[in-house]
């Protein structure tokens, strides 16, 4: 139990090493701030911004960019610039709803089937390999189509369909852990299946698992603003990216504003999301870390 | 005699592993298609048909029985190539699937020709000059390519190329004025337009085709740098290079004879599954540039709801995403050295 007690800081120390070590490079670090900045507009919405992101003015519509309003105005008159940092929001909602749902899920399949092995590994497997035998876009479309154009469910099918590759990791992670020494003095113990995959394997998959997510966050990111470019994902008005792509479309021409930004702040942060997990894979792998 | 029969023993363990994907993906296609909220029957005996009528078109469809027998009766179906009708048109699924299909095939070949041209050299590039600015700028350029939205850099590249530079063609196959000029027979453009010795259609069709193949080949030259890269370093630090290197051949014949002749077999699967998520971007890339394929017919049936349609695009994603890990895994089998 001494352990513990002990154990408290180490988490924070060791973060504060990732992410000094991730700032050190220009490639992670932009990564990193870019991330920072999206949640930073996301909790500061209402400060940042001085336009109602919702509001229409219809004597002001599809001003280009000056005049007091940064990005321009869109079809309706509403403030583009507003309308980006208030989808920070919807953004990160995504974000953190489909990890939550992946990580879990694809930690737990993982595990168990790479522990138990045999019959309860081969049903998992061949699940998890229906699964991934969609490119994920078509099959959270399917899924959309099945429970309807919203972006909860946008979320869902995103997440239905994310955490095959998760399992697969945790699966051949814990393949490499099942027969070492410190698993079986645990399970002489007397230790529960249960407790052994939480308390002993679980924790050896993370880092992996987290690399992963990362770098599987840049395809969440750009499968959601496709669905909701497809009309499939978030409903306008909500200011989300990709709906806001898609009802600039036909502005697209003469009003080129209208899909330009809300597209570069989707490339910025998958972008991010990709330069991250790279630099993350380097940081959390020690035969990297001995070779810089 | 026994290694022909783990061999005969691994083929047989691949077709009930094959059998059993297969068997998945129509259970999930089914579950799929009973949880839409479009109502089937409604769609086809139109708003104001009477009770009876319903109730009749209910019972055909098989909606009343319990929902084991309904897929019995859908596996059934889809064996014997009965893959139901669509709502819209009336006509089988199947048939207005394959008749869109060779738009899409020819847009993703020519993406995937560009993609592999492009990602190869990179990726050798990349992993020759590894650490080196080469390798920084290979690396940020096919990250850009794989963080891009490709919807919205193909209404960029519209915006640039199409409406303020006049370089390509529009949206569309061809330019409308030559619409229906052609004589469909393999449905690949190229290909009748040529028969037909149409070459204005023909180059039209080319003006049309080189923006989206190429954005979809750019997405997916970013998989084939990273994956040439990785296999490519594999052989660099092998012995046998050094070798090489010591029995006076240049160091671009070792790099090209004896590196890259290594990994041909490991790219042609790369490129196999590639080819398969090409279909992903393609369902994107079809709805801004208004090209009349796959990707256009399955997003037009699911936001109409039409059951069947969206059904049978999804199992035929999932039955080629499966027919090219078989090939890339067959190819590989046959030609690599080691498995011999």
């Amino acid at each position: 139990m001494k352990a513990h007690t002990l154990s408290l800081p180490t988490p924070f120390l060791a973060a504060r090493n990732i992410v000094t070590f991730l700032l050190r490079q220009p490639t992670s670090a932009f990564g990193l701030i870019v991330l920072a900045i999206l949640i930073l507009a996301a909790l500061f919405a209402p400060l940042i911004t001085v336009h109602d992101p919702y509001v229409q003015n219809l004597n002001n519509v599809l001003q280009p960019p000056g005049n007091g309003h940064l990005f321009g105005t869109d079809e309706l008159g509403r403030d583009i610039y507003s309308r980006l940092i208030w989808g920070a929001r919807i953004t990160l909602t995504i974000i953190f709803l489909v990890t939550i749902v992946v990580g879990p899920l694809g930690m737990i399949v993982g595990t168990v089937a790479g522990y138990f092995g045999g019959k309860v590994d081969t049903v998992m497997m061949r699940v998890t390999d229906i699964f991934l035998s969609f490119p994920s876009l078509i099959l959270s479309l399917a899924f959309v189509a099945a429970l309807g154009p919203s972006l909860n469910n946008a979320i869902i099918a995103i997440g239905l369909t994310a955490w095959p590759p998760i399992a697969r990791l945790a699966r051949a992670e814990t393949m490499t852990f099942r027969n070492a020494d410190y698993i079986a003095a645990a399970r002489l113990q007397g230790a529960s299946s249960l407790r052994i995959i939480v308390k002993s394997i679980m924790p050896m998959c993370l880092p992996s698992v987290v690399i992963r997510l990362t770098l599987n966050m840049a395809t969440v990111i750009l499968t959601a603003a496709g669905l909701g470019f497809l009309g499939l994902g978030a409903q306008p008005p909500l200011p989300e990216w990709g709906a806001m792509i898609a009802t600039g479309r036909r502005y697209m021409i003469d009003s080129w504003w209208l899909v330009t930004f809300p597209g570069l702040s989707i490339l910025c942060v998958s972008l991010a999301f990709n330069l991250l997990g790279d630099g993350l894979r380097d940081a959390l792998d020690p035969k990297q870390m001995n070779r810089r | 005699m026994s290694d022909r029969r783990t061999r005969l023993r691994g083929i047989l363990g691949q077709i009930t592993t094959i059998a059993v994907t297969l068997l998945g993906l129509l259970l999930l296609t089914f579950i799929i298609g009973r949880m839409m909220p479009a109502d089937p029957v409604r769609a086809m005996v139109g708003e104001d048909a009477t009770r009876e009528t319903y109730e009749q078109v209910f019972r055909q469809l098989g909606l009343d029985r319990p929902l084991w027998e309904q897929f019995l009766r859908y596996l059934g179906d889809v064996l014997t190539g009965n893959f139901g009708n669509s709502i819209r048109t009336g006509k089988p699924v199947i048939d207005d699937i394959l008749h869109v299909m060779p738009a899409t095939m020819e847009l993703a070949t020519f993406a995937i020709l560009i993609g592999a041209g492009l990602g190869i050299p990179l990726g050798v590039v990349a992993a020759v000059n590894k650490d080196r600015w080469p390798d920084h700028l290979v690396r940020v350029f096919s990250l850009f390519g794989h963080s891009m939205p490709i919807f919205w850099t193909g209404m960029i590249a519209l915006i640039v190329f199409y409406a303020a530079l006049g370089w390509v063609g529009g949206s569309g196959r061809m330019s409308q004025f030559y619409i229906g000029m052609v004589p469909t027979r393999t449905g690949f453009l190229l290909i009748d337009s040529a028969i037909a010795g149409q070459w204005d259609v023909f180059w039209s069709a080319v003006n049309h085709l080189i923006l989206p193949a190429s954005l979809l080949g750019y997405s997916s030259s970013a998989y084939i740098t990273r994956m040439t890269r990785s296999f490519m370093l594999d052989q660099l630090g092998q012995e046998y290079m050094t070798t090489a290197r010591v029995k006076g051949l240049s160091k671009g014949q070792t790099i090209w004879r004896h590196a890259f002749g290594n990994i041909r077999v490991q790219l042609v699967t790369i490129v196999a599954l590639a080819y398969g998520s090409l279909l992903e971007g393609a369902v994107l890339i079809e709805t801004v540039f208004a090209w009349p394929g796959f990707g256009q017919y399955l997003t037009n049936n699911l936001i109409i709801g039409d059951m069947n349609a969206v059904m049978t695009c999804v199992l035929i994603v999932g039955v080629i995403f499966i027919w090219l890990n078989l090939l890339s895994d067959i190819l590989y089998r046959l030609f690599d050295p080691r498995t011999k």
